[in-house]
């Protein structure tokens, strides 16, 4: 395997989940067991990569401004402050204020907590239900296949943004969870496409065939042996999905098509690029950068992590040139236990 | 094989299918329906209050059963009739015809040269891996996808045509200017194209330039690759022939998908630019709420990215013999 899975692999190397069932485990143990080989590590070894690590820092900037910091940083009012500040001149506003006198650091520190949420709602739902419906129609086959592939392949065609557009018009959704889902109402589709080719390759496997003559229910090889295969992949693709969210909740925010009830960096974008026409640009510049530099850090941490990631557990990628790779593959397919791929 | 292309035909056809049905549920679950659409038009037209009821309620008794309007909506649609714009008093069709080759004009130019710039340079990438080079180019890819394409459209309105004045900051030409196909007028339509174009370009390239890098060092690694070279192949043939094809095939889907998804895009885009092409028009129609325009882009959009997605499944099997026709599995 890889050379970090003798540093994290240390003990129970081969125990399957299913011999696991026959003697009694209790919740606590499921859920240490559940933790280290779901968190612990991949963690672990997501962490030795550098963007990771940037990456992940950069979402816990973000998690705590949008929980503590919205908490210390008043809201913004119209005429909080004199009109038209300019960034560092007061330390009332220090990102200056907009024309009708706004604090421009408190829209976007305050803009972050529902961002937070939309992009937590539309990663779940889109890795959730991709999840769902690309091992189901992988594993199964058939009738039941054909039938969810057709489904996300028409799902996958019709263009997400104009949809979603469409869908805000007629819906017009206020709450933030609502607007997450409605963004990836199709972004899944692809996704569940590329687990099902994966999972088609996976359900040949050795020991899924062992537990299949073993009589263990479908929903039960699903969850034990074929998605922890392909959890790595769906946690990459969640922070894709994050970012998708970030991109389309922004621009449909700018052209106004949302309620405009929430803050949201995209309202300030729209605002600040209305009057930088009007005023024939560069005293309003300070207001489009601020929220700029907030949706580009955001995207930025989420491209990070899911390339750290991706990095780490994408064979593909860990490929290397000549001699080292071919060590690598051969190590790969030599033990192959379902507890292994993980890491 | 033939039956695959006839499953995949088929396929696109439902799909269209379905999203013409979508739209028609759409236009029915809005609140007000097109009975009230209609009313505020009148209203807007200064039409007698009593008249008004008069004519909502005669429409009302010609209201036919859901089927024979669906009926009626899909045999227009085939016969290319998308209905009449409220906003813009034109048919959406004359609206559609006008617009549409603008904005393919804008995205698929900006996607070839996004994928141009891509291919050659995750292929450099590819061969330095490890280098400076590489992680300077990285670093620099994931830093330009970090910026949403709009977000570099409205900084380069604001820089290069507010503050400096060097591009124009709207239209697809300059007023005044006449269709041609002279050196002046393509001058024109490229000049203002470019703002828009490079938006794309830029923030698109990074991705791209990741996914052929991870391509080249994959097939760098295979072993037609070190056979190759044992057989003595000069390098440049083997970069060309045995890396480059292999590493470019997996992104010919990706590429015509790209165009599709940047149709879609084209509405956030050319909003800021305020260039009139369709996504300009769909915004248009949706901040006025005029339905049958709405709704006509947006079936034009679908079957643009349904039909390029539809030519690239078809076409990949004669870039890539070595395609596998849609199998069949076992079921469990």
């Amino acid at each position: 395997m890889k050379p970090t899975e003798s540093e994290t692999g240390t003990e129970e190397e081969f125990s399957f989940g299913t011999t696991q069932s026959d003697v009694e485990v209790t919740t606590a143990d499921r859920l240490r067991n559940f933790y280290r080989e779901f968190i612990y590590k991949p963690g672990l070894v997501a962490w030795e990569d550098n963007r990771t690590r940037i990456g992940a820092t950069i979402l816990a900037v973000y998690v705590f401004i949008g929980t503590v910091g919205t908490w210390f940083y008043r809201a913004p009012t119209t005429n909080q402050s004199e009109r038209s500040i300019q960034p560092f001149q007061t330390m009332e506003a220090p990102l200056g204020t907009t024309s009708s006198g706004e604090d421009v650091l408190a829209m976007a520190i305050h803009a972050t907590p529902e961002m937070l949420i939309m992009i937590l709602s539309g990663g779940i739902f889109a890795t959730g239900l991709a999840v769902l419906i690309g091992t189901v129609a992988g594993y199964k086959g058939g009738t039941t296949d054909r039938i969810l592939t057709t489904f996300s392949d028409v799902a996958m065609s019709i263009p997400g943004l104009p949809l979603i557009m469409v869908l805000a018009v007629v819906v017009s959704p206020e709450r933030a969870v609502v607007i997450g889902i409605l963004i990836t109402i199709n972004y899944w589709a692809g996704l569940a496409r590329s687990i099902r080719s994966q999972v088609l390759t996976i359900r040949e496997h050795s020991y899924v065939e062992a537990s299949r003559t073993m009589g263990v229910s479908t929903p039960r090889i699903l969850i034990k042996d074929v998605i922890p295969n392909i959890m790595p992949y769906v946690l990459v693709n969640f922070a894709n999905a994050a970012r998708y969210v970030v991109f389309a909740s922004v621009g449909l925010y700018y052209l106004g098509i949302l309620p405009t009830s929430v803050a949201n960096w995209g309202i300030q974008l729209d605002n600040a690029y209305s009057q930088a026409g009007a005023l024939s640009g560069g005293g309003t510049m300070y207001q489009l950068v601020v929220p700029m530099i907030a949706i580009m850090f955001l995207a930025l941490g989420l491209i990070l992590l899911a390339q750290g990631m991706d990095r780490v557990f994408n064979p593909r990628v860990r490929t290397r040139l000549a001699g080292e790779s071919r060590g690598e593959a051969e190590d790969d397919e030599d033990n192959a236990a379902p507890t292994e791929v993980m890491t | 094989m033939n039956n695959y292309y006839l499953k995949r035909t088929g396929r696109a056809v439902l799909t269209l299918w379905v999203t013409v049905t979508v739209t028609f549920g759409l236009i029915r679950a809005i609140p007000g329906g097109p009975l009230e659409m209609l009313r505020a038009r009148l209203v807007r037209q200064g039409v007698d209050p009593s008249r008004i009821d008069a004519i909502i309620q005669s429409r009302q008794e010609e209201s036919q059963p859901i089927y024979v309007e669906y009926y009626e909506y899909m045999s227009s649609l085939l016969s290319g009739n998308l209905g009449e714009s409220f906003y813009f008093r034109e048919p959406v069709s004359n609206i559609i015809t006008d617009a549409l080759p603008w904005t393919v004009f804008v995205m698929v130019t900006a996607t070839i040269i996004l994928f141009a710039i891509a291919i050659v340079w995750g292929a450099i990438i590819a061969y330095k891996e490890g280098s400076t080079f590489d992680t300077v180019s990285s670093g620099l890819s994931i830093l330009m996808s970090s910026i949403p394409f709009y977000v570099l459209g409205i900084l380069f309105v604001v820089v290069f045509s507010y503050r400096f004045g060097v591009f124009p900051a709207r239209y697809r030409t300059s007023p005044g200017v006449t269709a041609s196909l002279s050196i002046p007028f393509v001058g024109n339509v490229l000049y203002h194209a470019a703002l828009p174009i490079a938006s794309i370009v830029i923030t698109q390239v990074g991705l791209q330039t990741l996914a052929m890098r991870g391509n080249s060092i994959q097939v760098l690694g295979e072993d037609f690759v070190r056979v190759a070279r044992l057989r003595g192949l000069p390098d440049r043939r083997i970069a060309v022939r045995y890396v480059g094809r292999n590493a470019i095939l997996p992104m010919y889907t990706g590429f015509l998908t790209l165009i599709g998804f940047n149709l879609g895009g084209s509405v956030i885009l050319e909003e800021i630019f305020t260039y009139t092409g369709i996504g300009y028009y769909m915004f248009e129609a949706l901040i006025n709420r005029d339905y049958p325009l709405m709704m006509g882009i947006f079936l034009v959009i679908t079957t643009a990215l349904v039909l390029s997605v539809y030519i690239a499944d078809l076409t990949y099997g004669l870039v890539d013999p070595r395609v596998k026709s849609g199998d069949s599995s076992e079921a469990y």
